[in-house]
């Protein structure tokens, strides 16, 4: 069965392993563009891994941190990224200052509405409830923009205008990647500082014992409501993002597919981390990168990369980190000596 | 401070609760006793918020609060100890005290962590109360089952709450172990009402000022210990002496 985050262990530890692991992401992602320079598809490529790590980090909120199983955080993903397109080509307006907000706006307003309507009830809704509540709504809008022909149909919308900082215009590249990463950071940052507040300690009672926490005075359904925004914001800045990097976003981009691949980043490296999706992204995106240009493997690799995930899953269900740290480091302190 | 009236909680066909009648003054220790199945816990949980009933009213320091959530009646002043332990296993002796007295601050403070520092004293002083401030950063699922009673109880006080609910707070302990459970619960009776549920008939005649014998749903009894002492329906329900 799977669950939240945090399998029980009674060590104690004293070492931190998580920030150490942190920090080496931090060095790795700071040279790889001088490392990589000479490749512009491998930038390319690292540029998709830190957006898609913001994804991924919006899911690991939702499930490693609150226990809200959400397979709808390409539906955020997707409609920033439509609406930043729409901007861009109904207004000619693609300025960074005002497209990304508004991104995050839209994610955060439309994760909001979900969750008014899934987690807001006088009774506290099912793990199933919610998962299958968000799946439908990333399949009904994947659904519903693949026949609507105002925003490119089944086709998507292509040449996205380019993201713009005053008279720069954001090209695929180094400088896109630099903006990439300093966004992640900063969305990392914020996340990590919520995560390990009091509010975190909420999150972290709330994963465990829902009806603990009501007994104490908590209305934990505005807890988990005000978290999945939160999410819902860094998917939009998300989509945003990937649409101007790739030029483009369509009915996939929004979709349980890319629901279903957000999930699997995070439980793959390691929920309730932060970095741990992080790490999923990265090793995930790079194999199927490096694999699919293999002829001999190409063919397989879907399924080989579905049975490594599998397993991963049914064995080891703390991710790739559960080898290096311990339920009590990731659960971490909030108040006591630490 | 808290009157229940004709409350009945029906299960299908099983009638769990069947008009009971119930109040509870003010800085007063009522005991709930009754054969196992007679709707004790029940009871306990309609009060906290767990499930409501089907008819009855509950009123709480005067107010109607038998449609309110289990938070809304906490924020009112009701804390429930519930009958098996629901400490936060992973979380630290600590944190699970600071969770339960930091569930007053807003949003706003959680988020910025305003009062992780100002809040130190008062989760130590509810962890030195039941004798496990030593244990504080320890988790709170290697403590021993006495212990996370003690730690069940600290957390449901620590909200500094008008009417503590306590379902079976010795349930599981040793002898020595519920007589320092008597000792550290006897103080209380200065800060709040209690309303608890007990197995131990010893243990409950030496604390409740007055007890309530609960049988198939019903009140059986209601009166001062040594009232129910005497009481001819007390002996019926049960074969020991209450």
């Amino acid at each position: 069965m799977l669950k939240p985050s945090g399998a029980f262990s009674t060590r104690r530890e004293s070492r931190s392993i998580i920030p150490v692991i942190e920090i080496a992401v931090l060095v790795f992602a700071l040279i790889a563009p001088w490392l990589l320079s000479s490749t512009p598809e491998l930038i390319t490529l690292g540029t998709n891994v830190l957006i898609l790590s913001l994804l991924a980090i919006s899911f690991d909120l939702c499930w490693g941190y609150s226990g809200i199983m959400s397979f709808g955080q390409a539906l955020f993903f997707g409609v920033a990224g439509y609406v930043v397109a729409l901007f861009g080509r109904d207004l000619g307006f693609s300025y960074g200052w005002g497209s990304l907000p508004l991104a995050m706006a839209v994610g955060g307003l439309l994760a909001f509405l979900f969750a008014a309507f899934l987690l807001l009830g006088r009774r506290a809704p099912t793990v199933i409830f919610v998962s299958l509540g968000t799946l439908t709504g990333a399949y009904a809008a994947e659904r519903l923009v693949s026949g609507w022909q105002y925003v490119g149909a089944g086709n998507g919308m292509s040449s996205v205008k380019l993201l713009q900082f005053g008279d720069i215009e954001m090209v695929e590249g180094i400088g896109f990647y630099h903006l990439a990463l300093l966004l992640l950071f900063i969305a990392y940052i914020l996340s990590r500082l919520i995560v390990r507040s009091q509010f975190g300690l909420v999150l972290a009672g709330m994963r465990q014992n829902e009806e603990r926490l009501a007994f104490f005075g908590y209305r934990v359904q505005v807890f988990k409501a005000l978290i999945f925004s939160f999410a819902g914001m860094l998917s939009g800045l998300a989509g945003a993002l990937f649409a101007f990097h790739q030029g483009f976003i369509g009915p996939g981009n929004m979709g349980p597919g890319l629901s279903t691949t957000a999930v699997l980043y995070a439980l793959f490296g390691g929920g309730g981390t932060l970095i741990g999706p992080v790490i999923g992204v990265l090793l995930i995106e790079s194999i199927s990168y490096f694999l699919a240009d293999q002829d001999a493997i190409k063919q397989y690799w879907p399924v080989i990369l579905g049975t490594l995930l599998l397993s991963v899953v049914a064995f080891k269900p703390t991710g790739i980190l559960g080898f290096f740290v311990t339920a009590r480091e990731r659960i971490g302190s909030f108040g006591g000596r630490q | 401070m808290l009157v229940v009236h004709q409350l009945t909680k029906r299960y299908g066909t099983l009638q769990a609760l069947d008009g009971i009648d119930l109040v509870v003054k003010h800085n007063s220790f009522h005991g709930l006793i009754g054969p196992n199945g007679s709707g004790k816990s029940t009871f306990l949980k309609a009060i906290a918020g767990a499930h409501f009933p089907t008819s009855g009213t509950i009123r709480f320091n005067d107010k109607d609060i038998t449609d309110a959530n289990p938070y809304e009646r906490a924020r009112m002043g009701l804390s429930l100890k519930f009958q098996i332990t629901a400490v936060l296993d992973e979380l630290s002796v600590f944190d699970n005290v600071l969770l339960a007295v930091q569930a007053a601050n807003s949003l706003w403070s959680l988020l910025l962590s305003k009062t992780r520092s100002s809040l130190r004293d008062q989760v130590m002083h509810a962890l030195e109360r039941f004798q496990l401030a030593e244990r504080s950063n320890e988790l709170a699922g290697v403590l021993s089952h006495g212990e996370q009673q003690w730690l069940e109880i600290a957390m449901a006080l620590a909200v500094r709450p008008k009417l503590l609910l306590l379902d079976e707070p010795t349930a599981g302990m040793s002898p020595e172990e519920r007589r320092i459970t008597g000792d550290l619960l006897r103080p209380i009776k200065q800060e709040c009402s209690i309303l608890i549920v007990e197995h131990d008939l010893d243990f409950i005649r030496e604390i409740s000022d007055e007890i309530t014998i609960l049988d198939q749903g019903k009140v059986l009894d209601t009166g001062s210990v040594e009232e129910i002492q005497r009481s001819t329906k007390a002996q019926q329900a049960y074969t020991t002496r209450v």
